[in-house]
């Protein structure tokens, strides 16, 4: 099962990655961080299964860095759209207020 | 190395696999932010699956907790407030070329990742097979993963909280509405 779950682990990740390169959409591309980090997080689970329960601690760490990502990420997203009325990502690309 | 596993479990883990990646391809396709937040949290559920039949029911139910019931609350709380539903928002992929050349390098990711995990790993590193439910049945779901947190890793452990609460704050300070006298 190793392989199996480390071939899924990499499918959804390159999906991940495809999303974040297709999308426009700040939101969706900041789920499809998300997907990639659901993603290692099953690489972590399989090898914790078949090499010590260690991987399961950094699953437990990746999950409190995604929740605090996604908690400022989604208050600069919206400090953004206050800002500028818009989430495209083409629109956003000046480095200056 | 080689071991066998029930037919039940084999379908189940196929089964789950195949979810997970058909929700995950939805996922990146959609158009509405919201359809897709929907098909994402499908795609956490089926991975939370995938994880107890890992032997990982501990970090099952905090994936279906934390990422589907907490993380993803989040990101519908905040489309539904930037209210992401009118056309010019929903059209929203990149054109032809762009796509192409993400599909591209998507294909070039996939065999680079495929070809490094089907490098060998020394035997010895290896847990004999049944270790994992041997651990179970000592310390519980929950206390296989506490026990190395609490001991090995108690610093990050401890360092992870520091950083929740910079993230707190930082939100807190971004999301805060200016007000004229706070200028």
């Amino acid at each position: 099962m190793l392989a199996e779950s480390l071939a899924l682990s990499a499918v959804l990740f390159t999906i991940g990655v495809v999303g974040v390169l297709t999308r426009r959409n700040a939101i969706i591309i900041f789920m499809c961080v998300e997907l990639m980090l659901n993603a290692v997080n099953l690489t972590f689970v399989a090898f914790s299964r078949f090499y010590g329960a260690e991987g399961q601690v950094f699953v437990v760490f990746v999950m409190t860095v995604a929740a605090a990502e996604a908690a400022v990420g989604l208050a600069i997203i919206i400090a953004i759209f206050r800002h500028r009325q818009t989430v495209n990502l083409q629109d956003i690309n000046l480095l200056k207020g | 190395m080689q071991q066998h596993y029930p037919l039940f479990y084999t379908f189940h883990f196929y089964f789950f696999g195949v979810v997970a990646i058909a929700s995950a391809l939805a996922f990146v396709t959609r158009k509405s932010p919201v359809a897709a937040a929907l098909w994402l949290v499908n795609t956490m559920f089926s991975l939370s699956a995938i994880f107890v039949l890992l032997d990982a029911q501990f970090i099952g139910v905090m994936q279906v907790l934390v990422y589907a019931g907490a993380i993803m609350v989040v990101f519908l709380f905040v489309i539904m407030l930037l209210n992401l539903g009118h056309p010019s928002e929903i059209a929203d992929t990149r054109g032809k070329w762009p796509v192409f050349a993400a599909s591209l390098i998507g294909i070039v990711m996939l065999s680079m990742i495929m070809s490094i995990s089907r490098g060998r790993i020394a035997a010895d590193f290896q847990v004999p097979v049944g270790f994992a439910a041997q651990q179970m049945e000592k310390y519980g779901a929950v206390g296989t993963v506490a026990r190395p947190l609490f001991n090995e890793y108690l610093l990050a452990f401890e360092l992870t909280s520091v950083l929740l609460l910079v993230a707190i704050a930082g939100a807190v300070v971004l999301g805060r509405r200016k007000t004229a006298d706070a200028r």
